[in-house]
């Protein structure tokens, strides 16, 4: 657990992040979005301590980390640098081996984990391992950054803008491999982007930040329905409000008694692909795989805010 | 390659020269005015190579020591001090003229190969210096982050990161100071050092070009080689140098 408390940073007369305190659970995952330059990446650097902060402080598992060596803590710390930042002199499996070796895992488990971080990310060992950065493409270069991150098996993850990258297609399998490794050992994440989609796929908590201030900390349902400011509001984008709700629920969540004609939908689809089944098939229900029925009808209530899946 | 194959007849050259210079004496004849010896022989050209080359690598590993040891320190937190003085003491040791050290240090040191190391030591430590700088300074800040984000000590992040990506940069430094040192290593036999210098100073003083030309072009031909060498190691230590390509 992560709870951060009154932190202040300032540089000379600017205070680039103002009075900000949240709490990310055990297990839980916080995205923070903002414009650029509103102080996130300064917000998430003073978590492991590679900025200091002015005022303030940070508690992990209800240990003050100004209290720690800083090395020691940050080995504990995954960290995904915003644009890679591998060692340019050291292959894909040396970059990746880097917090392991320095908690000094012996060579075999080192290569076991290296393989097997690198297989998660569709970057076949045999082909990468012994590669250097400047023979990858951006996007393996950011796989790399974040395998090398997870190395070690932190029990706290801190990802600044990990998939910027990546192509639509990768970054959707990159985001459910993260999603799936960080419930499996139940990490706790905290993850900046620019991508209000990845903030939603992604957080149980969105911060939205600006100009240093942390304006709204709630749940993406929040943040939609509930936006703190007109900032915040003109952040996630109106256009996209309904289908981001949407994206919310499964489809299991909506699901009537009934039968409907048509290829199945899947229980675990969100409302937002039921949605673009209906469209694109021009049918007003569909039948669910395992039974029952969801309705056009009720996926456009679900749509509006106090909508399915408000109070869960 | 025209430029490898150059360097390697040079070598070939040079080391035939050394061994049997005898045999280049028809080549040098026409410099030796009215029946003057062609070739030097007052102690042997390949010995004197020895010891003008042995000079300038211990002066040059001095220096390296010294400067790399003084660019470290000034770019560790709390030494940014230092650097003003580092950069003045390096300074004056270049703009000093090496024949002014040499003239200082006799009186102190005697004459021999002392005050000649001295010399090109306090020469050599301005250029390994700067680069040591430039290297360390110049390093990527996501790549430095990324050592303390990690983990990494600052012992560990000198030396698992700092010094390998400034190496290159390093050993241009280091490269600069050999070929200079290389060059003006041959004043030190003013004050009897044992250098190639002897050669041209005997042919300055009884009017024998031959002896000239073969000592400089000796020293020459193997400051062309070092610079080769060293450029082909910062080639090779380079991340994304050829030898990573595979
Ligand atoms: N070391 C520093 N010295 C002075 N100002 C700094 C420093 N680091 C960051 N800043 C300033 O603090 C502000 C916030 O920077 P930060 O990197 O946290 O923004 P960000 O939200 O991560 O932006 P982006 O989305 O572009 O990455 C910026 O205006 C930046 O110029
Ligand atoms: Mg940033």
């Amino acid at each position: 657990m992560i709870e951060i408390e009154h932190l202040t940073r300032r540089y000379g007369d600017r205070t680039v992040v103002r009075d900000v305190s949240l709490t990310v659970g055990r297990g839980q995952i916080a995205a923070l979005v903002g414009t650029s330059g509103s102080g996130k990446t300064t917000l998430l650097r003073m978590i492991n301590r590679l900025v200091q902060p002015t005022a303030g402080r940070v508690l992990i598992d209800g240990t003050d980390t100004a209290t720690v060596p800083a090395h020691l803590l940050r080995r504990r710390i995954g960290y995904a640098i915003q644009g890679h930042g591998l060692f340019p002199h050291r292959t894909v499996a040396q970059n990746i081996a880097t917090v392991p070796r320095l908690l000094g895992w012996d060579a075999a488990r080192i290569r076991a984990r290296v393989d097997e971080l690198l297989d998660l990310f569709q970057l076949p060992p045999v082909e990468f391992r012994d590669r250097l950065p400047h023979q990858l493409s951006g996007g393996q270069q950011q796989r790399v950054g974040v395998s090398r991150a997870l190395a070690a098996r932190p029990d706290l993850l801190l990802m600044d803008e990990p998939f910027g990258a990546l192509d639509p297609v990768i970054r959707a399998s990159a985001q459910a491999d993260l999603r799936r490794i960080q419930r499996e050992l139940g990490t706790t994440l905290v993850i900046v982007t620019h991508d209000i989609d990845e903030a939603m796929a992604l957080g149980d908590r969105i911060g939205v930040m600006d100009q240093g201030l942390l304006l709204q900390y709630a749940p993406p349902r929040a943040i939609l329905t509930d936006p703190a400011t007109p900032f915040v509001a003109r952040l996630i984008g109106t256009d996209q409000r309904p289908f981001h709700l949407l994206s919310l629920s499964r489809v299991a969540d909506l699901a009537t008694p009934g039968t409907a004609d048509g290829p199945p939908v899947a229980p675990d689809a969100s409302l937002r692909d039921a949605l673009a089944l209906c469209l694109w098939s021009g049918r007003g229900a569909l039948p669910v795989q395992g039974g029952g029925v969801v309705t056009l009808e009720a996926l456009r209530r679900a749509a509006r805010p106090g909508g399915a899946g408000a109070d869960p | 390659m025209i430029g490898r194959a150059a360097l390697g007849l040079a070598a070939a050259v040079l080391a035939a020269f050394l061994l049997a210079p005898e045999r280049f004496a028809p080549l040098l004849r026409p410099l030796a005015a009215n029946g003057a010896p062609p070739i030097y022989t007052q102690t042997s050209l390949l010995g004197l190579t020895l010891w003008h080359l042995a000079l300038v690598a211990a002066a040059v590993a001095a220096s390296t020591v010294v400067a790399v040891g003084l660019g470290i320190l000034v770019t560790r937190p709390g030494w940014r001090d230092v650097l003003p003085l580092a950069r003045t003491v390096t300074s004056v040791g270049q703009t000093f003229p090496p024949v002014a050290v040499l003239a200082l240090a006799v009186p102190l040191m005697g004459f021999g190969s002392g005050p000649t190391l001295l010399a090109l030591f306090l020469y050599g430590l301005l250029p390994i210096f700067e680069n040591t700088l430039a290297g360390l300074t110049g390093l990527p800040p996501a790549v430095t982050e990324a050592a303390r984000g990690m983990g990494m000590t600052p012992a560990q992040r000198l030396v698992q990161v700092e010094l390998p990506l400034a190496l290159p940069v390093i050993l241009a430094g280091v490269r600069l100071s050999a070929v200079i040192a290389l060059s003006t290593a041959t004043i030190g036999s003013t004050v009897a050092a044992r250098t190639l210098g002897e050669v041209i100073i005997a042919g300055l003083l009884s009017s024998n070009t031959a002896f000239v030309v073969q000592g400089g072009v000796v020293v020459g031909t193997l400051a062309l080689l070092i610079h080769a060498g060293f450029v082909w190691l910062e080639r090779r230590l380079a991340p994304g140098g050829p030898s990573d390509r595979r």
